[in-house]
């Protein structure tokens, strides 16, 4: 598909079906060394997209290209109407309300309360004297109070991010991220740093609560099985390049094989 | 000297001999007799130096507290010194250590503001003082602004250093999050460095109360120009009051301090 | 926090939320104003005489005017024996202070030296040091052994004991308890279990603590000479006295030098070592 077309094709439809449109993205640390090279990919609606793939293949790039924590060298991400790729400044900032993001290592604000990090979730629609007063409004204080219970700490608000357990933290990154009130959910290896019982725990919560909002979720993860388990569809990435894409249950031994190389860690 | 050099039987202390390190004892010590001759100094003039020493602290019990005005006077304008310098230097120091954090400013704005910090850095504060002496003068006012010198020097250079070793992740989620910059700073940034650099501050405020006694020496305001002069005129009771009474006002600012510190943990 | 979650009522109320628990803020406002307070008094009373404050631009004009360019023969007739001075001033008086950190240090940690009173006492010790500084500790010496170099080594010596003592006794009393309880498993006497145990742990740190110290001690005993202890601060004295500005700029452009080529050594050495 041609830019243009991705564009027409995107406007054309029905808002509702297709959230996100990746087109040829390329991305070069060192010119010449693609560690992204034309990756596309259109996101469904309500799609929990699972990526897979050996380390350093470029997960974690495509990921961060599209809230542009990591700047793409060529192609396009179609989101809202917009092409993220070539946004910059308070447009970029815009966009970016509207993309929630889980990190593996949580990314919270370690020193600040519990409260503190999910509210920082506003921080693209407050005020910056006002967020540094803490002064957010009894909707969002309401909100994030809701979000706490959802995700099943709300015993901790006052309690200091540096004072929780893995499980813990990425329970408040989740409730923080949709704080935003997102319309797509990135999450970046979120179980990486976690144990098998605990990351199925983070999965459920945060799949059940990207269905409960109709958000897509896209996930970088290197359990395959956890993949299989949670995700609608499956990205099968190798060298920067998208070499599966289909339903868990098209995920063939042979496709691991392709992806991860090599066969004796399959028996 | 490590552990496995023992042999079995009981730990016994066996250093391992290493030429290297004992040529360089040697040469330290042949330095330090070098030196000492340098220094004239002989048996004679230490065994006389223990006579004068003990003149001079018999001469200086007890304490005289007579010339108390003087002193508090003395003492107050140490303190005003200490506390205007180190608001000036705190204020100066937030916006040149931001300046000079090469993780979150490009290499043109952190050249100046490091070379600002190096030329604070470079001269002990009293010799600060002498110039600014020269500049506005005897008085508080020089002693102030030596101190301030001083106190970009040292908070605005541990600053940028704070904001060197924070953690990029935080800054990565406020980032992703859309917010405007100032809410970056004040989220991300802030709340990782706030903790060390009101360390930083009341450590400060404590040097510079102590250089704040000092300054006078060379006519910058303050109780040294006191303590100078009582020196000057073997007045040795009174600087054994002088003395007392800087330890004394050092210590409960030090107290203070933890408090603080406990505080803004 | 001003809700109870374990009260049903509370998720009918407005919920809100705060930074900080009442004390929190009352304490952090008393701070605030304490500060403030302090600030305001000091700006109202500190005594400082404007017509010499519109005068500074001028002063200050007329001192590099005066400075530039800076008396180079003074350095070969003066500066460069006095600078020699400064620096065995600052390395033997650092080298004394080691000498004298050694058993103060272990004093002081309370896990080496299980007796409280001498622990009292060492710390006495450390803060009576590190409380007078180094310009006074300089005229009590030249006092007592007169003006000159010795004075200004004593005087660095006895500031940098409370320095080097504290941070030697902390890094003693942060020290591994693996290695040591082995040794005393052993029935090793204490000397053995200082030298086997704790030396090789704190090493590191008390090595690095001198260097540190030494490069203070290098600009500390610049200032010496003003009191009368030698070094390059008599130098500077004689220059101010006379008002030879040019003198004065010499010596500080030699002290700036110094103080680089110490920092690059001390960088290097650390670099090396650590």
């Amino acid at each position: 598909m041609t830019q243009s077309a991705a564009r027409q094709d995107l406007h054309a439809g029905p808002q509702s079906s297709r959230a996100l449109v990746i087109n040829n993205l390329v991305k070069e640390y060192t010119p010449g060394k693609p560690v992204l090279s034309g990756i596309s990919l259109e996101i469904e609606a309500k799609d929990i997209t699972a990526i897979i793939g050996p380390s350093g293949t470029g997960k974690s790039t495509l990921i961060r290209c599209i809230n542009r924590l990591v700047d793409p060298t060529g192609g396009d991400i179609l989101f809202m109407d917009q092409n993220l790729a070539t946004l910059g400044g308070r447009s970029l900032r815009n966009a970016r309300r509207h993309i929630g993001m889980v990190f593996q290592e949580y990314n919270l604000l370690e020193r600040l309360s519990v409260m503190e990090n999910v509210l920082s979730g506003r921080l693209g629609y407050v005020s910056p004297i006002r967020a540094w007063l803490r002064k957010f409004s009894s909707e969002d204080i309401d909100k994030a109070f809701d979000l706490l219970e959802q995700v099943g700490m709300s015993q901790f608000a006052d309690q200091r991010a540096d004072a929780l357990s893995g499980g813990q933290r990425q329970r408040v990154a989740i409730a923080r991220a949709l704080m935003q009130s997102p319309n797509i959910l990135l999450a970046d290896e979120p179980t990486s740093s976690l144990d098998p019982k605990t990351s199925v725990e983070i999965l459920e919560l945060m799949t059940e609560q990207a269905r409960k909002r109709h958000i897509p979720v896209m996930i970088n993860i290197h359990d395959v099985s956890l993949a299989k388990r949670f995700a609608d569809r499956i990205v099968g990435m190798s060298a920067g390049k998208v070499i599966f894409d289909g339903p868990p249950d098209q995920l063939e031994n042979d496709h691991l094989k392709a992806i991860y190389g090599g066969e004796d860690w399959l028996t | 000297m490590s552990m496995t050099d023992t042999k079995s039987g009981g730990p016994k202390y066996v250093p391992k001999r290493n030429w290297w390190v004992t040529l360089a004892y040697l040469a330290v010590a042949g330095y330090v007799a070098y030196v000492l001759s340098l220094f004239d100094v002989s048996g004679e003039r230490l065994a006389a130096g223990l006579g004068h020493g003990a003149d001079f602290i018999a001469r200086m019990i007890p304490p005289n507290f007579e010339r108390y005005n003087l002193l508090i006077e003395g003492l107050l304008e140490s303190l005003q010194i200490a506390v205007i310098a180190t608001t000036a230097g705190v204020i100066l120091s937030l916006p040149i250590g931001f300046l000079a954090a090469r993780n979150l400013m490009p290499a043109w704005v952190t050249w100046p503001a490091r070379a600002i910090i190096v030329a604070c850095r470079s001269f002990h504060p009293v010799i600060v003082a002498i110039l600014f002496v020269k500049a506005v003068g005897f008085g508080a006012l020089a002693g102030t602004l030596a101190l301030v010198v001083a106190s970009i020097g040292f908070i605005a250079k541990l600053f940028a250093e704070a904001i060197e070793e924070i953690s990029l992740k935080q800054i990565e989620a406020i980032r992703a999050t859309g917010a405007p910059f100032a809410s970056v700073i004040t989220f991300g940034v802030l709340p990782q460095v706030m903790g060390r650099f009101i360390g930083f501050t009341s450590y400060q405020l404590d040097s510079n109360l102590r250089n704040s006694t000092m300054v006078g020496i060379v006519g910058a305001g303050g109780i040294g120009g006191t303590l100078f002069a009582a020196f000057q005129r073997f007045d040795y009771d009174f600087v054994a009051a002088i003395l007392i009474s800087i330890i004394a006002v050092i210590m409960v600012a030090e107290g203070i301090n933890n408090v603080m510190r406990k505080l803004y943990r | 926090m001003n809700r109870n979650v374990s009260d049903p009522s509370a998720f009918l109320e407005k919920r809100t939320w705060n930074r900080f628990t009442p004390l929190e803020r009352t304490s952090r406002f008393l701070f605030y104003f304490v500060t403030l307070a302090a600030i305001v008094v000091s700006l109202q009373t500190i005594e400082i005489i404007p017509e010499f404050l519109l005068d500074a631009p001028e002063q200050i004009a007329d001192m590099f005017n005066r400075m530039w360019p800076p008396d180079a023969s003074y350095y070969p007739s003066t500066i460069h024996e006095a600078l020699m001075e400064t620096i065995h001033i600052a390395t033997v008086g650092t080298l004394l202070a080691l000498i004298l950190a050694i058993p103060v240090g272990v004093m002081v940690a309370e896990n080496v030296t299980q007796n409280k009173f001498l622990n009292w006492f060492a710390r006495l010790i450390l803060v009576s040091s590190r409380s007078i500084n180094s310009l006074v500790w300089a005229l009590l010496f030249v006092a007592i052994v007169g003006p000159g170099p010795l004075a200004g080594a004593l005087a660095i010596a006895f500031r940098s004991v409370g320095f080097i003592g504290k941070l030697f006794g902390e890094a003693l009393e942060e020290s591994h308890k693996g290695p040591i309880e082995a040794l005393e498993a052993t029935g090793a006497p204490w000397f053995s279990i200082m030298m086997m145990g704790y030396w090789p742990q704190v090493l590191p740190t008390f090595w690095s603590v001198a260097l540190f110290r030494w490069d203070i001690n290098l600009r500390e005993s610049a200032v010496l000479g003003l009191v009368g202890a030698g070094g390059i601060g008599v130098a500077l004295s004689t220059a101010l006295e006379l008002f030879y500005w040019d003198r004065v700029a010499m010596v500080l452009l030699s002290m700036l030098v110094v103080v680089a080529l110490v920092e690059l050594v001390v960088t290097q050495i650390r670099k090396r070592i650590i």
